[in-house]
């Protein structure tokens, strides 16, 4: 008997809490695969955020720990500073990242941190409720913007893989999505080169997931799918925003 | 060559992003809710599978393992 496919023993077998159709389970898998692909899984660290991936430490296999609201970039420069052998990445939405943790991030950028930071952009908060967040597309409904994101008070969303790579720290940054096998694919691509680039020492690197939220957007899990690629990736473009890697050796 | 799927029922949330990228269309969704109260996916001819996998990469919860003997 030849196994084709099994779950990744970079997850442990923690049942997930995630709604259905959620795009953080794919993510997980697709971190998990990559660092035991790489040979960095036993040695990893990885700094989990506030909002729905709180419990993401519960379910990597490697060591992990759970940061402040939005200090994950903080947290991981310590840990990067002390152990620079190591594999050390975080893991943020959008509301940990882009609103309460910008400072964070943006100063871990500048200061070309040798962290991986995976973000993952579902254009609302999910955890709380359905908030409207930095990231909310113009006109998209949330349980704090009715009527719709309306800039005249609300501004436009962040591009924070576009922001940050305006910065000389950050060597690579791009933006994934993850729909189907194409697209996730992709998105594994991204994290294994982010990885590497990391482990090679080359500064600071970006992966942002576009990932859907059904139950904050108020669809079925298919009909967010389309949702994203239709109106998300309009917004947040997908591909290669910065590559200043090289080969990683 | 005979594939196999096993689902691991008790994780399935029924999203059916699996459903929808199965080439062959034999995945569909259980008449009998899971443990969790969803509706668990379940193969409707396993010997017309391929073994492309696509069901299980998609799959958030890692609920379907694929083996061939």
């Amino acid at each position: 008997m030849t196994v084709i496919y099994e779950k990744t023993r970079g997850l442990q077998n923690t049942p997930l809490h995630y709604c259905p159709g959620c795009g953080h389970g794919i993510v997980h898998k697709l971190i998990g695969e990559s660092l035991d692909e790489l040979g960095l899984l036993d040695t990893a660290v990885g700094i989990c955020p506030v909002g729905c991936a709180v419990f993401a430490g519960s379910y990597f296999s490697c060591d992990c720990i759970e940061a402040a609201h939005g200090r994950a970039p903080a947290v991981a420069t310590g840990v990067k500073r002390t152990h620079p052998d190591q594999c050390v990445f975080t893991y943020q939405g959008d509301g940990d990242l882009a609103s309460i943790g910008t400072a964070e991030i943006v100063h871990a950028a500048m200061r070309g941190e040798k962290f991986t930071t995976i973000f993952i952009n579902n254009a609302i908060y999910g955890m709380t409720g359905g908030q409207m967040a930095p990231t909310t597309l113009v006109g998209q409904k949330a349980t704090t913007a009715p009527d719709g994101r309306d800039p005249a008070t609300a501004g436009w969303p962040i591009r924070m893989a576009e922001m940050l790579s305006t910065l000389e720290g950050l060597v690579y940054a791009h933006r994934v999505c993850v729909v189907d096998i194409p697209h996730l694919n992709e998105a594994k691509k991204a994290i294994k080169r982010a990885f590497q680039l990391q482990m090679a020492g080359a500064g600071f690197t970006f992966v942002e997931v576009l990932s859907p939220c059904p139950t904050n957007w108020g669809m079925e899990p298919l009909e967010a799918n389309r949702w994203l690629m239709e109106h998300m990736a309009a917004y947040y473009p997908l591909g290669v925003i910065k590559d200043m890697g090289g080969e990683p050796g | 060559m005979a594939i196999h799927l096993f689902f691991d029922r008790d994780l399935c949330k029924g999203c059916q992003l699996c459903v929808s990228l199965c080439p062959r269309h034999i995945l569909a969704l259980d008449s009998a809710p899971n443990a969790k109260g969803y509706r668990p996916v379940c193969c409707t001819d396993e010997s017309a599978c391929v073994g492309c996998a696509s069901c299980a990469r998609i799959c958030p919860d890692s609920v379907i393992t694929i083996t061939k003997d």
